[in-house]
């Protein structure tokens, strides 16, 4: 295992995740805000919130890049498809897994089912994060699939 | 307080104007917005956007996120097209309406033979210190209408129409959650107390209320999600409870005390609404294109700062004790203004950047049929020295309430003054900024002057050590000789427009505000007269300046007549009895237009207008100032 392949890459490909994800916000491809739904655990206040869930963004995609190169080196090869491919099935996970449970789990978020209720206001992502904007999962494919190809090209096995 | 009876009559030529069905005589409503007067309006704000209400309960305009976004309800401008929200009775109805006292909360109460109800608008506001502390969303607009006494059948039609009503809009029902509607990068969300039925492109609701039973709605928008969905229910009552207190607490700082306090304060709370709070920056009205002719095409965009509106604000918040408001413009003016300096634009979008190009919208048909409706304005590529002048006269009232020019500011003040020495000369298209041409402006010249003297006054100060003292009292003189040998028509005895001219314009009365001559001189006097006669148009109206034909009365020049008689140029008596006269022109709510009909009253011109706010509170001041003066000399006697 190359420990300092996978520090060094795990957050390059954390960064260059995060500067997609905002970009595309930015772009208008998605009004998802990933820092904002993590941050928005802590605490209500907005600006906070962003400031507090980048740095569990930054924290949690080094931990995940980790699941990454467990795979490369079981598999004894790593690559930009492959690195692709595991993106991928990170960020369906992602949309259709995490989302659906996002609202059950995240104290600050409304139920699609009884609405907004006293500290629950923020708005469901509904299925694949589309309350977010039709575009989302692209958005969130995209950028996940770039974190995979990241990781598969740079990361080297040892 | 006393709210006002709204007289409602239907602008005969438009679709929808009546809700009776000929066939049935049942009552059916139509998709089309009621054209309303625009005096008929009222307006909501949070310093960020703004939305206009008619006295019939429909919110006809409406721009999300910022003043100059594109609009969602837009039937000021297009009752068809527009896209309105409208909760009012079903049947025949009395109206009448104000805010709640010393805020912008209003509340319009329909009155039927069956029973009554209140409307109450707001668009909530609360301290940067709660909306920290709580999920806020970041726009949101509440209706809440209640039946206060006996039955009342309430119809709700929202048919909401994105980008200046070129665009449908689609509403999608989520169970539990509301109604959301996706606008390009956007997102509205609409929450209501009771289901509404979606049919195409509008949803709608028809329910009878018995007392005490209300309906709430709250509307909010998003750029970014996760959007906060506000609660309906308690918690709309203490979002208005709260808007009402932030309100309150803000009018309370007025320190103005006299007989005028009331219109004082509500013009105040105008300017406040029209001051967009993120950057400091003060655009001159809340809408586009509401005609200064009807019919006419003379339709401009003023959701933009205009440095002279903004500068002319500053002085009057000032006035009357708003020194944090004063202070974030001239913060917002050093921003804006960085990159241009030491030349200004006449005008800036909101965060100092060049407002856009102008252009027409040709899918609106335009208020009354005023075609064409604008967006941009085109007054960006104009040259118009006098706001120099207003600037620096700003920054000056700043320093001398208390306000501390830093070293920034005074670098980029003395550039504005080296500007004025070099340029003041020049023609330009002045004050009313006409698309015909630069000519040498009598009032442009006046400001150059101004510009320069109160730089030298503030040099006196001991600030400003690095002023070209010498070029600034040199060019200050060119520019006395000028408009005293120039701008002075022998012939008429009368200051003029234009140099060697002979019409005259209403900024004629301002010599004297700005010291340049006294009120009661004998140029003055028959300066004044001259205007009044040719400028006259009754009840206490004054035309801007000649217009064949006649545009509407000017809002703004009957308070600068108060203003030039209480400076000596007539009685304080008279000028009391022309402020009176000119205050009589304001709507029910207290709002004035840029412009009013003589005869009939009827506004004309973007609404409200902050330029005329600004008047009502310069001239409730310099009367106050003189009457003051008149009881410390007549103590001393």
């Amino acid at each position: 295992m190359n420990w300092s392949g996978w520090l060094l890459w795990g957050f390059v490909a954390t960064v260059v995740e995060s500067t997609i994800s905002a970009g595309t916000q930015g772009l208008g491809l998605t009004r998802m805000n990933l820092p904002y739904i993590l941050g928005t655990l802590f605490t209500p206040n907005r600006e906070r919130a962003k400031l507090y869930g980048l740095a569990v963004h930054l924290f949690f995609g080094w931990v995940f890049s980790l699941v990454y190169i467990l795979i490369f080196q079981s598999l004894g090869v790593a690559g930009w498809w492959r690195g692709a491919l595991i993106g991928l099935v990170h960020a369906m996970f992602v949309l259709v897994a995490v989302m659906a449970v996002l609202p059950g789990t995240h104290p600050r978020m409304a139920s699609e089912q009884h609405g907004p209720a006293a500290h629950r206001l923020l708005e469901p992502p509904g299925f694949m994060g589309l309350h977010y904007g039709v575009r989302t999962p692209i958005a969130v494919l995209a950028s996940h699939a770039i974190f995979g190809v990241i990781l598969g090209v740079f990361y080297r096995l040892k | 307080m006393e709210p006002n009876r709204v007289q409602l009559p239907l602008l005969i030529g438009w679709p929808g104007t009546s809700n009776r069905h000929p066939a049935s005589n049942r009552w059916v409503s139509t998709l089309n917005a009621q054209a309303s007067k625009i005096q008929d309006y009222g307006i909501i704000g949070d310093c960020r956007s703004a939305a206009l209400i008619s006295a019939r309960g429909s919110l006809d305009w409406l721009c999300w996120p910022r003043f100059d976004s594109p609009s969602i309800f837009a039937a000021l401008l297009d009752n068809e097209k527009g896209g309105f929200w409208r909760i009012a009775p079903t049947g025949h109805f009395e109206v009448k309406r104000s805010y709640v006292e010393n805020t912008n909360v209003l509340e319009t109460r329909f009155s039927c033979p069956q029973g009554d109800a209140t409307l109450t608008d707001l668009i909530p506001v609360a301290s940067e210190e709660h909306k920290r502390n709580l999920l806020w969303p970041t726009h949101e607009l509440l209706r809440q209408v209640r039946c206060t006494r006996g039955e009342i059948e309430i119809e709700v039609v929202f048919h909401p129409r994105a980008k200046y009503g070129s665009s449908c809009v689609r509403l999608k029902k989520l169970q539990g959650i509301g109604l959301r509607m996706d606008v390009g990068r956007g997102a509205y969300w609409l929450r209501s107390s009771a289901p509404l039925t979606i049919r195409d492109d509008h949803a709608r609701l028809t329910i009878a209320l018995k007392q005490d039973e209300m309906l709430q709605f709250s509307l909010s928008y998003a750029e970014e999600s996760p959007a906060v969905l506000p609660l309906l229910g308690e918690d709309v009552e203490h979002r208005i409870e709260r808007s009402v207190s932030w309100w309150r607490e803000w009018a309370a700082r007025c320190t103005y005390r006299g007989p005028y306090q009331r219109a004082l304060v509500r013009s105040a709370l105008t300017l406040k609404l029209l001051a967009y709070a993120p950057s400091g920056a003060i655009v001159a009205a809340a809408t586009t294109s509401l005609p200064e002719v009807l019919g006419g095409d003379l339709n401009w965009d003023y959701r933009y700062c205009w440095l002279r509106d903004a500068s002319f604000t500053v002085r009057a918040l000032l006035g009357l004790g708003y020194r944090e408001e004063a202070g974030s413009f001239i913060d917002w003016l050093l921003l804006a203004t960085h990159i241009t300096q030491p030349e200004l634009r006449v005008l800036y979008d909101l965060y100092g950047g060049l407002a856009p190009r102008e252009h027409s919208l040709q899918h609106l048909s335009g208020y009354l049929g005023s075609r064409p409706v604008r967006i941009g304005n085109g007054a960006r590529e104009q040259l118009q020295l006098d706001i120099y002048g207003e600037v620096i006269n700003a920054a000056y009232f700043y320093a001398r309430h208390g306000g501390k020019l830093e070293g920034a500011m005074q670098k980029a003040l003395i550039g504005f003054g080296r500007e004025v020495a070099a340029k003041w000369d020049h023609p330009d298209e002045g004050i009313w900024e006409p698309r015909s041409g630069r000519r040498n402006n009598t009032n442009s010249r006046l400001m150059c002057w101004v510009a320069l003297d109160r730089l030298l006054e503030l040099a006196k100060s001991g600030n400003f050590g690095a002023a070209p003292v010498e070029l600034f009292q040199r060019e200050r003189e060119n520019i006395r000789h000028q408009l005293q040998s120039r701008a002075w028509n022998q012939q008429l005895q009368s200051y003029v427009s234009v140099l060697d001219g002979d019409e005259v314009d209403a900024t004629l009365l301002l010599i004297p505000w700005y010291g340049f001559e006294n009120a009661g001189s004998e140029r003055m006097r028959s300066t004044s007269q001259r205007v009044r006669r040719r400028l006259g148009a009754g009840d206490g109206l004054l035309y801007r300046y000649p217009r064949t034909p006649p545009e509407g009365a000017f809002g703004i020049c009957s308070f600068w007549l108060a203003e030039y008689l209480a400076l000596g140029g007539g009685s304080l008596e008279q000028a009391s009895a022309q402020f009176d006269n000119a205050l009589k022109h304001q709507n029910d709510l207290g709002l004035f237009s840029e412009e009013i009909i003589p005869g009939t009253g009827d506004a004309v011109g973007n609404f409200p207008q902050a330029f005329t706010h600004v008047g009502v509170i310069s001239a409730a001041l310099t009367l106050q100032e003189q009457a003051d003066k008149i009881r410390a000399t007549q103590g001393r006697e």
